[in-house]
């Protein structure tokens, strides 16, 4: 039996001769389609360019579009001219001038007799298998397309939308079960001639003309008819991307090519040199002779697509910068804010750190500098400490900082004497756990040196800070997680509120039983609120201590607790 | 955006190409070679001022990735840069005695030559200083590229700048010429930077790295812009604004996703940071002749006086492209 090639040119002729002599040297004929847009004075060097191969031929030639009925057309012409002049071939192969066989030609031919009633052709009903990569799946079957994609977008786009605003649509041909698949086929003889020759050709021609990308859907859907036996895959391997464009292989390729253990790669870049030299030497040492597996390429290849698509959560770079519509995720890995408990706890940040591990940060955002753990002045990244720096892009100090700690969990400490740009970045991030004391700053502030004036003008101060801040994470549109209690809630309970958190964001196999650092002295505090009170200034966000009176701890009492 | 704001751009544009057309006059050939280069060469083009040493290994750079001819502009050099460039086989040297502020900083000279020159061909306007890094840049030569975003319609390639500086102060590895300057200069800051989209001209103003955590933390609004689109497939109505940060029409500045995705992008390694540098701080900060009168240089001059150490223990060591693929400074996008 003999194997044809069928080959589709239009560009990279010095690429394409070199292939099809590979061919031909190897017993197959090969019938070759010129694009007509290619001019005459080239095409005649490439003909004669490959005169001295008696089983080469040349088909008549048209004018090719993309996504239209024309490619069909030259695919017919190749294909007929090989099976009329080749009496021999029993099945064709349709491939491009970038196509590469990856296995000697000799398997391929093996693969095929083992198989000689087999269709090879992917073809997949437009129902059950998302196919292309925007829209126009089944509309490509009734819907008509007059205008060309790539020079009358606009006119293309409109009348698609005028036609589906409108309800109209064409008739799809009785006993036409649409299929689509990958352009790059292997059929047999049989199977080719039934369609060429079938005495309904001229009715499906007429229909499939006006099918948008016929050359997906026009072979793949009558193969369905005339087959007796199909396999449903392409042995052409070829990937696209997210815009539907052919991914490209290159020297860098060549292992995973080999590897990939299918037939036939599109598309070569035409300047990959070795790729060209290695494979299409057969005398290199033979290859293992499995089944075509591209599980490896594939991957590769959904991972760039994926790349592009999503790209790497969290990540702000030259060549990802979400705008102020995007809804995904702005932070690359979970993270912890307190708010208030340094002000309640002595040591609370050391005791923080063995209690949850990873890197527990002071105030990120204190007004003079950034309060990075270990007191550094620079962080992973070369991050700076500098206030100004920080302030500069409050947001993106936190996702640089997240970004350069991947696989490190950072928790920092929070509170309205801090700069508060950031406070509705936080409410907006799923991945902030936010545990807040509301009011605690008091606790500091009622034993300081200040003035009474002093006092009071400060607490005016955090309280605004503070009220807004809250204000933002009882919001609706908060996505944050939140831990919210006053000073006089959180109290009364201390271990168990903090336990609340500490299970929600402590690794798997938490240091529990730890006791809790030593409360600070509080007793003073419940003559300084009211003062404050008569003042002029009432705190709300410390929590009503009147309903508990008993729960105002002394620092001694506490330290037993746990 | 409407309208009214395109026609504005399209003024600004104008605008452009008039201040090239006035200062074309300012520009003599030395040699002018392009009736050698092919219709599908990769350009470079270049802005130098007493860069000999430089020269070599920079030649020796691009035209190893597959660069096909050079275009200098020599702003009046006494070092021999202009006699070295004159005898290179894939050169074509112009020179000018007038101001580099008053063209632009270069810019003007080069929208000029490109207009002239460049349409149609991809073009990769860079430093002496600034070497290209892309994704697969190891084992793709520049064309590859080029190919690859012809056939993604894509018709500008991004590259942030991204300093490089040695390991201890300036001037202690003097610069050999021919050496790989990254041999010297082979740290880099690796995730301080910081982003902004230009509501105007559409581009990314990006700050950051070893400038800004040095030089500029006190007053980050004036750190230096990182952000360039090198590598440009030109056409004779594009215009470059401000240096290689901006370009018209300002389409061509959108090398970056802003609905999540990574676009293909590059980096240039700035080897800026060298012993050559000190020096040439002083001299620049005294002729003004650079972006904002050369307050960055005077920014310079005051912190190096030759001894000053940029490194710190969080900073990175060069290693390959992968690298700066995997710490986030440049992506492979959709090219696989």
């Amino acid at each position: 039996m003999t194997l044809g090639f069928a080959m589709l040119v239009h560009t990279d002729f010095d690429r394409a001769a070199e292939v099809a002599r590979y061919f031909a040297g190897n017993d197959c004929p090969v019938a070759i389609h010129v694009d007509a847009k290619v001019p005459q004075k080239v095409f005649r060097a490439f003909r004669d360019d490959l005169s001295d191969q008696t089983r080469v031929r040349f088909c008549r030639r048209v004018r090719v579009e993309w996504g239209t009925w024309s490619l069909v057309r030259a695919t017919q012409n190749a294909a007929s001219l090989l099976l009329e002049t080749f009496p021999e071939v029993r099945h064709v192969f349709l491939a491009s001038g970038s196509c590469l066989p990856l296995r000697p030609v000799a398997e391929l031919r093996a693969h095929l007799d083992a198989h000689p009633e087999t269709d090879f052709i992917e073809s997949v009903t437009t129902d059950h298998v998302p196919w292309t990569v925007e829209g126009l799946e089944a509309e490509r079957f009734t819907l008509r397309f007059p205008f060309s994609w790539r020079r009358q977008r606009a006119l293309f786009d409109g009348y698609v939308r005028l036609q589906r605003r409108l309800g109209l649509r064409r008739r799809t041909p009785e006993g036409v079960t649409p299929h689509l698949g990958s352009q790059w086929w292997c059929l047999t003889r049989r199977t080719l001639e039934s369609i060429l020759s079938g005495p309904d050709r001229a009715r499906m021609d007429a229909y499939f003309s006006k099918v948008w990308i016929p050359d997906e859907s026009y072979f793949q859907t009558l193969a369905r008819h005339h087959s007796t036996k199909i396999e449903s895959r392409s042995l052409t391997l070829a990937k696209f991307d997210v815009h539907g464009k052919p991914h490209i292989f290159y020297d860098d390729h060549a292992p995973l090519l080999a590897r990939s253990d299918c037939f036939v790669a599109r598309k070569i870049w035409p300047r990959a040199n070795r790729l060209y030299a290695t494979f299409l030497d057969d005398t290199r040492p033979a290859s293992r002779r499995a089944d075509p597996n591209p599980g490896k390429i594939d991957r590769v290849f959904s991972k760039a697509n994926a790349r592009r698509g999503e790209g790497r959560a969290g990540l702000y770079s030259q060549a990802r910068f979400p705008g102020p519509h995007y809804s995904g995720i702005p932070t690359c890995a979970r993270y912890n804010v307190f708010c208030g408990f340094d002000d309640l706890f002595d040591g609370f940040r050391p005791w923080l750190a063995r209690r949850i591990g990873g890197r527990v940060h002071g105030h990120l955002y204190a007004p003079d500098r950034a309060e990075f753990a270990d007191d550094a002045t620079v962080m992973n990244g070369c991050l700076s400490d500098s206030a100004s720096l920080r302030d500069h892009r409050p947001a993106q100090f936190l996702t640089n900082l997240l970004w350069s700690t991947r696989g490190e969990r950072q928790s920092f400490l929070f509170g309205p004497r801090d700069r508060q740009d950031l406070t509705a970045f936080l409410a907006r991030d799923p991945n902030a756990t936010i545990a807040v004391i509301s009011g605690a700053w008091a606790v500091p502030l009622h034993r300081s040196d200040l003035s009474f004036e002093a006092m009071m003008a400060e607490a005016a101060r955090l309280q605004r800070a503070e009220l807004d801040f809250l204000r933002l994470l009882r919001a609706p549109g908060t996505i944050a997680r939140t831990h919210l209690w006053t000073l006089a809630d959180f109290v009364v309970q201390p271990e168990a509120n903090l336990d609340g958190v500490l299970d929600e964001v402590a690794p798997p196999e938490p240091r529990r039983m730890q006791a809790l650092p030593p409360m600070r002295d509080m007793s003073a505090l419940l003559e300084f609120l009211p003062r404050l009170r008569d003042a002029g200034i009432k705190l709300q966000v410390t929590g009503d201590f009147d309903a508990s009176p008993g729960a105002v701890p002394r620092a001694r009492e506490v330290r037993h607790v746990g | 955006m409407g309208l009214i704001s395109s026609n504005r751009m399209r003024l600004r544009r104008q605008y452009w190409r008039i201040r090239a057309l006035r200062r074309r006059r300012q520009l003599q050939a030395v040699v002018n070679r392009t009736g050698t280069i092919a219709r599908d060469d990769i350009l470079c083009f270049t802005t130098v001022r007493n860069e000999r040493t430089r020269l070599p290994y920079f030649l020796d750079y691009y035209r190893a990735r597959g660069v096909g001819h050079f275009f200098f502009v020599d702003n009046d050099s006494d070092d021999g840069t202009r006699e070295f460039l004159a005898d290179q086989p894939d050169v074509s040297l112009w020179t000018t005695r007038h101001s580099y502020a008053g063209a632009a900083f270069g810019v003007d000279w080069l929208n000029w030559l490109m207009r002239r020159h460049a349409h149609g061909h991809w073009c990769l306007t860079v430093d002496a200083d600034e070497f290209l890094v892309y994704p697969f840049c190891d084992t793709r030569p520049l064309r590859a590229l080029t190919d690859w975003l012809d056939a993604s319609c894509l018709r500008s390639f991004g590259a942030m700048l991204l300093d490089m500086y040695p390991k201890g102060p300036l001037v202690a590895q003097p610069y050999r010429e021919g050496q790989d300057p990254f041999e010297i200069a082979s740290w880099f800051d690796g995730g301080n930077y910081m982003f902004e989209r230009n509501p105007l001209f559409w581009n990314l103003w990006i700050q950051g790295g070893i400038r800004a955590r040095v030089f500029f933390a006190d007053d980050p609004w004036r750190a230096p812009a990182l952000n360039k689109t090198p590598l440009v497939k030109w056409r004779r109505n594009y215009v470059y604004v401000s240096s290689t940060h901006a370009l018209l029409p300002r389409g061509l500045n959108l090398t970056y996703a802003s609905g999540g995705g990574e676009k293909t992008t590059g980096l240039l390694l700035h080897a800026k940071f060298l012993d050559l540098f000190a020096d040439r701080a002083a001299e620049e900060a005294e002729r003004a002749e650079h972006y904002r009168g050369a307050e960055e240089y005077r920014a310079y001059a005051a912190a190096l006086d030759g001894s000053q150490d940029l490194w710190c223990q969080w900073s990175e060591r060069y290693i390959n492209w992968r690298q700066l693929e995997i710490l986030g400074l440049m992506s492979k996008g959709n090219w696989a």
